[in-house]
């Protein structure tokens, strides 16, 4: 059972690299909804920079050093996605060893 | 939709933080019931491609694009805390990697990308359902639905947060536009839906779930 799920988790991790990789620099670089109705209302200016956050390793989906902005763009979606599938299944893996730990009653039957 | 950091006023920012903050601590409590053995990798493999879908910026109209958000998704797939789980780290990578989605909005980002699609979204699915029927094609109906009007839930909100914080914002071309992203949105939740149900049912929660409540009902 427990190889079974890890087939299809990988084979889903693949299609999402996939799409970060060759997909994501086909994207539309419109401004999405939000950004578009605030350059239309004249308060886009307010958000520039978009985060206070002053250390993004790819800030916007590029990678420093990239010229090519298709090859910025997947390198930066490969990354990111390997980044979440990681931190989402080490998370995931810390809070689920708490029932290991000692939490057993908490929901168990 | 991540909202960038000037946008919204300190009350309204603090206000996101507090009800995510809340909800986050709710699943991360409540993890030790939906968080077994083979949900482990299946959340990480969820937020790996709701991370990658978000990237994919499609025309929604003249100038303007829209993308996937994927918490009603993730809530079909995983149950809702555990989407709610899935797109903290989502929104949390977006911002701490790739500047997308301010600091001191993380908390609203996280309300309207997160919470509205994982709790909200996967309430309208489950009303939906029992509209309904009880097979493949209703479900996949129920998801798309529930994830449309998740998407367009989640533009209202931040409407009403941007309206909070004195900005000139006009709900109903923020919505309007969000009705067309969300048309998106249910295409690809149910294209995904559809593609796991014919490899794996039994990793989606909702689908999982469902025989036994039919024969809950039967058995009075």
């Amino acid at each position: 059972m427990k190889r079974k799920v890890w087939g299809f988790v990988l084979a889903g991790l693949l299609v999402s690299l996939l799409l970060a990789a060759f997909v994501s620099p086909f994207a539309s670089k419109a401004p999405d909804g939000l950004e578009k109705h605030a350059q239309d209302k004249g308060f886009a200016e307010k958000g520039e920079g978009g985060s206070a956050w002053r250390f993004p390793l790819m800030r916007d989906y590029t990678v420093a050093g990239v010229q090519s902005v298709s090859a910025g763009t997947a390198l930066a979606g490969l990354a990111g996605t390997l980044l979440a599938f990681a931190v989402a299944f080490g998370a995931a893996k810390l809070i689920s060893r708490r029932r290991a730990a000692g939490s057993e009653p908490v929901g168990q039957k | 939709m991540h909202i960038p950091d000037g946008f919204l006023s300190a009350p309204v920012y603090l206000a996101g933080y507090a009800v995510s903050g809340a909800v986050c601590a709710v699943a991360v409590a409540r993890a030790n019931r939906n968080l077994g053995e083979k949900e482990v990798p299946l959340l990480g493999m969820t937020a790996a491609f709701i991370f990658a879908a978000q990237m994919l910026n499609y025309p929604v109209a003249p100038g303007t694009s829209g993308h996937f958000l994927g918490a009603t998704l993730a809530a079909i797939l995983l149950g809702p805390l555990n989407s709610c789980l899935v797109m903290t780290i989502v929104l949390l990578i977006q911002c701490l990697g790739f500047g997308d989605g301010g600091l001191t909005t993380f908390g609203a980002n996280l309300f309207n990308m997160g919470v509205v699609g994982a709790i909200g979204g996967w309430a309208c699915f489950r009303a939906l359902q029992f509209m309904l029927p009880r097979n493949r094609r209703g479900f996949l109906a129920a998801a798309a639905g529930a994830s449309w009007v998740a998407v367009v839930a989640a533009s209202a909100c931040c409407a009403v947060e941007l309206a909070w914080s004195g900005r000139p914002v006009v709900m109903s071309w923020l919505v309007g536009v969000h009705a067309l992203i969300g048309v998106g949105e249910a295409a690809i939740t149910a294209a995904v839906l559809s593609s796991v149900l014919a490899v794996r049912p039994d990793l989606v929660a909702a689908w999982d779930r469902m025989p036994k409540l039919q024969l809950q009902e039967a058995r009075p």
